[in-house]
């Protein structure tokens, strides 16, 4: 790692920590019980995988 | 006004599903022959549990029991003659399904077979189920020699006709109020079944008593001594609530999920009577001291009929009695289960409530878009069957659905709505 990222990476930190939690919505609950403030981002990893079926569905909603 | 999008037309659809699966009016209205309850079944036809099969792929308790029954119904004079007759392409085989009916494990049923009738007064349909011989070595596990034909026989011929005065008798017996209790009371009516088994006792006894004095005693010590007696009025109920619930156009919700030994089968409401399968699979649960893996065979019979209504695996919630016993883990795992079940279904019922998580309605009508998109099979509670014939329960678990049932289903709904 170089002098720059190592100091960049010590810089973020001891600055705020500002989180941003992507699928398990539980781990942003945790956070936001001890007062930590987090933006959760509602994902999980595409079930679907077949191209033809994951077209079928956009289409079918639900 | 703009037409609606299919999207709206299978919300609006899987809306009325459900409003029919949450609608049935259930009731036990007699138990007598099956050739009486189902003129069509007709002589040398064999039904059995999931969706079709041939003997040449029939798994080995099926195979034993389908040998027994042909004894049973005197087509053959011994089991090596059966089992010639039933491979000489002379026996029709045909899923109890297509006949309005279920089967727990290897469903087998013929024509003099007693069977439960459950009528959906609500849609003013029928469904029937085989009456639950016990624990051990009984014919849905594929036993097959003198003992377990013998008690079909005593079933069919004596207590069979005995429970259907009584519940004549009573002009019928409403079951929704009674699964709503049994749920408050630890059954999820797939695997536990004690509290209903002994709320049915509690409702036959008088008209029995009144019907049939003389065999009352050994009638009430057959209940009585099967945890599991309910498990085929449960069954039938579930069936004659899906029945209702099959043929709606656009509508995505499952309406049988069924399994023969060797394939797992499910049909969907608006795509007719075309099957989905694939191979069935092992369950994952807690094997009886001495068995391993091996000694048992893969997921089998009718009995997830229950999880198509939401119980059994979607209901696991409220049994904490069973969840160790079908290896499920802690009672909050079992609420887990319970809880992922409302990420495929279209709603809860209101009516069959869990009281260990808030009153939470059960999860019900599987939406095969949801299955599919994420990724989260049905749960079904079973017993495990030991591979070979006759040897009964070998352990109880958790299993699923192959996934390729759901996604053969929705290619097949895209055909037929030009989606593809």
């Amino acid at each position: 790692m170089s002098q720059q990222q190592e100091n960049e990476t010590d810089k973020l930190l001891r600055s705020e920590v500002r989180v941003v939690n992507i699928g398990l919505r539980e781990f942003a609950r945790d956070l936001s019980s001890c007062k930590i403030p987090v933006v959760h981002v509602d994902w999980s990893p595409p079930a679907v995988t077949n191209p033809k079926i994951a077209s079928l569905l956009a289409k079918l909603g639900g | 006004m703009a037409e609606p999008s299919l999207s709206e037309k299978i919300t609006a659809a899987n809306a009325e599903a459900h409003r029919r699966l949450l609608g049935g009016e259930p009731v036990l209205v007699d138990v007598k022959l099956a050739r009486e309850a189902i003129p069509k079944l007709a002589d040398r036809t064999v039904l059995h549990a999931g969706p079709p099969i041939g003997w040449s792929r029939m798994c080995g308790p099926m195979r034993g029991a389908v040998a027994g029954a042909i004894v049973f119904e005197g087509w053959a004079r011994n089991l090596a003659e059966a089992e010639k007759l039933a491979a000489s392409g002379e026996i029709r085989f045909e899923p109890n399904h297509h006949y309005n009916g279920v089967g727990p494990m290897t469903g087998i049923t013929t024509r003099n077979m007693a069977v439960l009738v459950v009528e959906n007064r609500a849609f003013g349909n029928r469904a029937f189920c085989t009456v639950n011989e016990g624990m051990g070595n009984v014919m849905r596990f594929g036993g097959n020699d003198q003992e377990v034909v013998d008690r079909l026989k005593w079933i069919a011929g004596t207590a069979g006709p005995a429970l259907g005065a009584a519940v004549r008798n009573r002009k019928g017996i409403p079951l929704k109020n009674i699964i709503a209790r049994g749920l408050s009371m630890g059954d999820e009516m797939h695997m536990r079944n004690t509290a209903c088994s002994s709320l049915i006792v509690r409702e036959l006894a008088a008209d029995l008593a009144e019907t049939a004095p003389k065999e009352l005693p050994r009638i009430l010590r057959f209940i009585s001594g099967n945890d599991m007696f309910f498990l085929n009025v449960v069954m039938a109920m579930a069936k004659s609530i899906a029945m209702a619930a099959h043929g709606i156009e656009h509508s995505t919700v499952v309406t049988t999920m069924c399994r023969n030994g060797t394939d797992f089968g499910i049909r969907v409401s608006s795509t007719g009577d075309t099957w989905f399968t694939g191979p069935a699979q092992m369950a994952r649960g807690l094997l009886f001291a001495g068995f391993t893996e091996a000694d048992g065979n893969v997921d089998i019979g009718d009995s997830c009929i229950t999880e198509t209504v939401g119980l059994g695996g979607f209901a696991m919630a409220a049994a904490p009695a069973v969840v160790g016993f079908v290896g499920a883990g802690t009672l909050n795992d079992a609420i887990n289960y319970t809880k992922s079940m409302t990420e495929i279904t279209v709603g809860p019922n209101p009516e069959w409530t869990l009281p260990t998580v808030s009153m939470m309605g059960v999860p019900t009508g599987i939406d095969i878009r949801k299955v599919v998109s994420s990724g989260l099979l049905p749960v079904i509670n079973t017993a495990i069957a030991n591979k070979l014939p006759g040897r009964g329960q070998i352990g109880a678990g958790v299993v699923t659905p192959p996934m390729v049932c759901f996604e053969q289903a929705l290619m097949k709904f895209g055909e037929m709505n030009g989606a593809l």
